[in-house]
C-alpha cells in the first residue's frame, strides 16, 4: 500500500478523496505554492483539511449516489414490472422490504402523510446499501483507485460524517417543514415555549430545553450512524494490519457481526427519523 | 473528517432519491401489493361461495334423488298392483271358462245319459215284452199294455 507504518496506513484509509478549493498562496505538500485560489484534488489529509468548507468528498458523493441509483434502479425495475400474480423472486424480495417499512411506519407514525413511508424506504435501503459497502475488504477498492492514480479512497459513505449529517440534515429540514405546516408558526412556537412546563415564567427555560431537543435530533441520528460505521471501519483496518494468515480469524467474525450492525443501524436511523417526523406531525396545542 | 460541501451534496442527493422514490417507486409497488391482496381476498371469498354452492347443489341433488326414488317406488307399486289385478282377472276368467266348459260337459253328459237311458229303456221294454210274450206264449197287445210298459220303463 501507499503507506508504510501502521499509523500512516490507518490515516490513509480514513482520508477521503477530496476535491476542493485551495486558498491563494497556499503551500502544497510537494512544496509548490498555489498562486491563486484553485479547485483541485487534495494530495494529503492536511490539504483536505485546509480546503475548509469549500470541498467535496468525491468518493463519498460518488459511492452514495451510486448506491442510491442502485436502490432506485432495482426498485424502479421491480415497480415497472410489478405483477399482481405470483411475484418473482426479486419482486418478492422488494415487496418484503416495502412491507417491512410499511409495518414500521404503521407502528410508529401516527399522522397521515403519504411521503413518510417512501421516505423511510429510501433511507433504509440507501443507508443499508452504503453501510454494506463496508463488507468489501478494506484494501480492494483503494488499491484499484490507487492504480488509477487516486491517492485516497474511502468507499463507505456512512463512515464520513458528511454522509450521515447530510441525510440527517434532510430529515431535520423535513421535521421543521412539517412542524410549521401542521402546527403553524404560532403553534410550533407555543409548543417550544410551553412544554414541558406550562407556565409563562418558565418560557425561557422551556425554549432552551426544546430547542436543544430539536437540534439534538438530527445530530444524534447522524452521529449514531457515523460512530457505529466509523468504529467498525477502524476495526476492519486494524485487522487488515495483522499478518495475512491470522486475519481471517478476526475478519470473518467481525464481518458476520457487522451484517447485524449494518442492518440494525439502517433500521435504527429509519425508525428514529420516522419517530421524529411523527412527533413533528402531532399537534400538542390542544393537549397542553 | 472535515465537514464541507459534501454535506449539502448528500442532502440534495437524499432529497432527489426521496422524490424519485415517492413518485416512481412506492406507488406501483404498493399498488401491485394491495391489488394482489384484493385478488387473494376475492379468490378466497369466491372459493367460499363455491363451496356453499356445492353444498346447496348436493342438497338439491339428494332431494331430487329422493323424489325420483319415491316416484319410481310408486310406479313399481302401481305396476305390481296392476299386474296382480290382471293376474287376478285372468284367473277369474280362466275359472269361469273352466266352469263353463265343465258345465257344458256336464250338460252333454247328462244329455247323453238321458238319451242312453231312453234307448236303454226302450230296449228293456222291448226285451221285457219279448220275454213276456215268451212266457205267456201269446203276443202281448202292445197297445193294451202300453200303460203298464211305460210304467215299467219309467221305473228303470
Amino acid at each position: 500500500m501507499a503507506a508504510g507504518t501502521p499509523v500512516e496506513y490507518i490515516k490513509h484509509h480514513l482520508t477521503n478523496l477530496t476535491y476542493g478549493k485551495l486558498p491563494e498562496g497556499y503551500e502544497r505538500a510537494d512544496g509548490t505554492v498555489v498562486e491563486e485560489a484553485t479547485w483541485t484534488m487534495a494530495r494529503n489529509g492536511q490539504e483536505a483539511m485546509d480546503m475548509g468548507f469549500m470541498a467535496v468528498h468525491v468518493d463519498t458523493m460518488g459511492w452514495s449516489i451510486a448506491m442510491g441509483l442502485l436502490f432506485l434502479g432495482l426498485f424502479r425495475f421491480v415497480a415497472k414490472n410489478a405483477t399482481t400474480d405470483t411475484p418473482s423472486g426479486l419482486q418478492n424480495f422488494v415487496e418484503m422490504t416495502v412491507e417491512f417499512i410499511q409495518n414500521i411506519v404503521r407502528d410508529v407514525f401516527h399522522g397521515k402523510n403519504p411521503i413518510i413511508a417512501p421516505l423511510a424506504l429510501t433511507m433504509f435501503v440507501w443507508i443499508f446499501l452504503m453501510n454494506s459497502l463496508k463488507l468489501i475488504p478494506v484494501d480492494y477498492i483503494p488499491s484499484i483507485a490507487h492504480a488509477m492514480g487516486l491517492e485516497y479512497f474511502k468507499i463507505v459513505p456512512t463512515t464520513d460524517p458528511n454522509g450521515t449529517f447530510g441525510i440527517a440534515l434532510g430529515v431535520f429540514l423535513l421535521i421543521l417543514f412539517y412542524s410549521f405546516k401542521v402546527k403553524g408558526a404560532g403553534g410550533f412556537a407555543k409548543e417550544l415555549s410551553f412544554t414541558p412546563f406550562n407556565h409563562w415564567s418558565l418560557v425561557p427555560f422551556n425554549l432552551v430545553l426544546e430547542l436543544l431537543g430539536l437540534i439534538i435530533k438530527p445530530i444524534s441520528l447522524a452521529l449514531r450512524l457515523f460512530g457505529n460505521m466509523y468504529a467498525g471501519e477502524v476495526i476492519f483496518i486494524l485487522i487488515a494490519l495483522l499478518p495475512l494468515w491470522i486475519q481471517w480469524s478476526l475478519n470473518v467474525p467481525w464481518a458476520i457481526f457487522h451484517l447485524l450492525v449494518i442492518t440494525l443501524q439502517a433500521f435504527i436511523f429509519t425508525t428514529l427519523a420516522v419517530v421524529y417526523l411523527s412527533a413533528a406531525h402531532e399537534d400538542h396545542g390542544q393537549v397542553t | 473528517m472535515n465537514i464541507n460541501l459534501t454535506l449539502i451534496g448528500q442532502t440534495i442527493a437524499f432529497a432527489i432519491f426521496v422524490w424519485f422514490c415517492v413518485k416512481y417507486v412506492w406507488p406501483p409497488i404498493t399498488g401491485a401489493m394491495s391489488a394482489r391482496q384484493k385478488k387473494i381476498a376475492d379468490g378466497l371469498s369466491a372459493a367460499d361461495r363455491a363451496s356453499l354452492d356445492l353444498e346447496l347443489a348436493q342438497e338439491k341433488a339428494s332431494k331430487e334423488m329422493q323424489k325420483a326414488k319415491e316416484e319410481s317406488a310408486a310406479l313399481i307399486d302401481q305396476a305390481n298392483k296392476r299386474a296382480a289385478q290382471i293376474v287376478e282377472a285372468s284367473k277369474d276368467d280362466a275359472r269361469k271358462e273352466g266352469e263353463k266348459i265343465i258345465e257344458q260337459a256336464r250338460a252333454e253328459i247328462q244329455q247323453e245319459r238321458v238319451q242312453a237311458r231312453d234307448a236303454l229303456r226302450a230296449e228293456v221294454a222291448a226285451i221285457a215284452i219279448a220275454g213276456a210274450e215268451k212266457i205267456l206264449e201269446t203276443s202281448v197287445d202292445a197297445k193294451a199294455h202300453s200303460e203298464m210298459l211305460d210304467k215299467l220303463a219309467a221305473e228303470l
